[in-house]
């Protein structure tokens, strides 16, 4: 499985567990627009790192958290593994 | 006080002692003319009055001299298994000891301790002893880190909630614990072995909890206790379908639902009981209705032990308590009233008092203070679920999240593995606060017990 279908398919288990109405998820969706809050934004990244081994948000402190669903995607996609 | 109103153990032992016994793995010791022998070789004169220092490496042995030492020794301090050498000096210096009772006199030589006496069994006859004086029993917290506080107490505060109760009825029963009897709840049931009649049988803690089963099978053993993680290990082990207790009871951790359950369940024809009781705090109650926390009409004053709750934790007061923390720097046991501060926070619903966790025990999950056991218990509900444990994970999004490893029951298919996690989600969303439900749920094969035999909490 590609990284980026393991993270789409990570929303959309945590929308469906926490109720939440996902939009259509194009790359240019703001993460905000994904009506996740923070709670289920922590969530998705602990998933992630127990599935992929990485977190790229604590890999570099400086690193901005991402705008959009492409540039989340992209931060785990360039991480080398 | 006169000589005459001491009633110290060996006082206890004077009735019918004719075919009770007390064992370890290794070795049973007859209670018959057990007051006409001796574990110390004849040497208990010498102790008379001093601070003695009980390291030993079996609690067979920890236990005789105890018999012995009791209404001789001014104190005696009981050092469980688990005690950190690095701690000793401390100790001892904090308790005045003056003597140590050991197996191990070698490592003795040139500390400094002015009498060194070895405890060695078989027993050997010796004249029986009268007891002098009422000893100071001096026992060591089971908190996490830093050296262990020393609780004072005394046999009249140990064996308040036994006499309380009175003798057991119906025939001898044969007593065990999973516990150390050097630690509060193993101590309470070798008093009940010697205060009430019967037998007892103890733990060791390098055997495999099969054969652990097998031995208290082969001793008839009647009346067990330990903490609710003791009691998932066993029901987990597969080894309680053949063992059959009549009296079953928990204590030191908090007796959810799942696990009162699961032993009825495992033990239809047992009494299954949890009690309260700590260290500082003595015996609390006993709550034997089946169900987890306790009634709310438990508070005040019943049975001579008063309760309250201030700012969510539990206060006692009672002749059962300790009465001081030992040692120079000690801090105060009580508050000006007399009431113990137990640090475990209870909530009412209902009726009842659950028990939420302990106020040190508190995880900081994005600003907001979660308690570990409450989520725990939520999980265990599940019938998949043995046990449990959540701890906190830091997040780069909230600062910190909850996150659980679970075990499952013996015999789950592994391929449920996804459906059951759905399963717990759904349940704890339904019971606890978001914040509170767990990101991540990992199923593992075993989770740390500690020697006290609580579930390890190294982030607590």
């Amino acid at each position: 499985m590609s990284v980026r279908s393991k993270v789409i398919e990570a929303i959309q288990q945590i929308a469906r567990e926490q109720h939440v109405a996902l939009p259509a998820l194009s790359d240019d969706l703001s993460l905000h627009e994904t009506g996740f809050d923070s709670l289920a934004f922590a969530i998705l990244v602990a998933r992630l790192e127990d599935e992929t081994g990485i977190d790229p948000f604590t890999i570099s402190e400086d690193a901005a958290f991402p705008a959009t669903v492409g540039d989340f995607v992209r931060a785990y996609e360039n991480v080398p593994a | 006080m006169s000589p005459r109103e001491i009633f110290a153990l060996r006082d206890h032992l004077g009735a019918e002692l004719k075919g009770r016994t007390i064992s370890d793995a290794h070795d049973v010791v007859s209670l018959t003319d057990i007051l006409s022998h001796t574990v110390l070789g004849g040497r208990l004169s010498e102790l008379s009055g001093r601070a003695v220092l009980l390291k030993l490496s079996d609690q067979l042995r920890s236990g005789l001299a105890m018999i012995e030492l009791d209404g001789i020794a001014r104190r005696m301090l009981l050092c469980p298994p688990d005690l950190n050498p690095a701690h000793l000096d401390t100790l001892i210096a904090d308790a005045g000891i003056d003597a140590v009772v050991t197996d191990e006199p070698d490592r003795w030589a040139g500390t400094g301790v002015p009498l060194v006496v070895t405890a060695h069994l078989p027993l050997q006859a010796t004249a029986p002893a009268t007891s002098e004086r009422a000893t100071e029993w001096l026992m060591l917290t089971s908190g996490t880190s830093g050296v262990p506080k020393i609780a004072g107490h005394t046999l009249e505060a140990l064996t308040g909630a036994i006499v309380a109760e009175g003798p057991a009825r119906g025939p001898a029963p044969v007593w065990a614990t999973f516990y150390d009897i050097r630690r509060y709840g193993g101590l309470q049931i070798f008093l009940r072995a010697i205060l009430s009649g019967g037998s007892m049988v103890l733990s060791d803690p390098h055997e495999a909890l099969g054969d652990h089963i097998a031995r208290l099978n082969a001793r008839g053993v009647s009346h067990i206790s330990g903490t609710p993680s003791h009691w998932r290990k066993l029901l987990m082990s597969g080894a309680a379908a053949q063992f059959a207790p009549a009296y079953v009871r928990l204590s030191g951790e908090i007796a959810d639902q799942a696990v009162l359950d699961g032993l009825k369940a495992a033990f239809p024809d047992a009494s299954v009981g949890h009690a309260y009781a700590s260290t500082e705090a003595g015996v609390g109650f006993a709550v034997n209705d089946g169900l987890e926390g306790f009634p709310a009409d438990y508070l005040g004053n019943r049975n001579g032990v008063e309760m309250k709750v201030v700012d969510g934790s539990l206060r006692i007061r009672s002749a059962r308590t300790a009465h001081a923390y030992v040692g120079r720097d000690a801090a105060a046991l009580t508050d000006a009233d007399g009431f113990v501060d137990s640090g475990d926070i209870v909530e009412l619903r209902g009726d009842r008092y659950y028990f939420v966790g302990r106020r040190g025990g508190i995880i900081n999950i994005g600003g907001l203070k979660v308690h570990p056991e409450e989520i725990e218990a939520v999980i265990n509900r599940h019938p998949d679920v043995r046990m449990s444990r959540a701890k906190s994970r830091r997040s780069p999004i909230t600062g910190g999240i909850v996150v659980a490893d679970a075990i499952l029951t013996e015999g789950t298919d592994a391929a449920r593995a996804k459906e059951i996690r759905d399963q717990i989600l759904d349940q704890c969303r339904a019971q606890l606060a978001s914040h509170k439900v767990p990101a991540v749920i990992r199923f593992v094969e075993a989770l740390d017990v500690t020697p006290a035999g609580k579930l390890a909490r190294t982030d607590a």
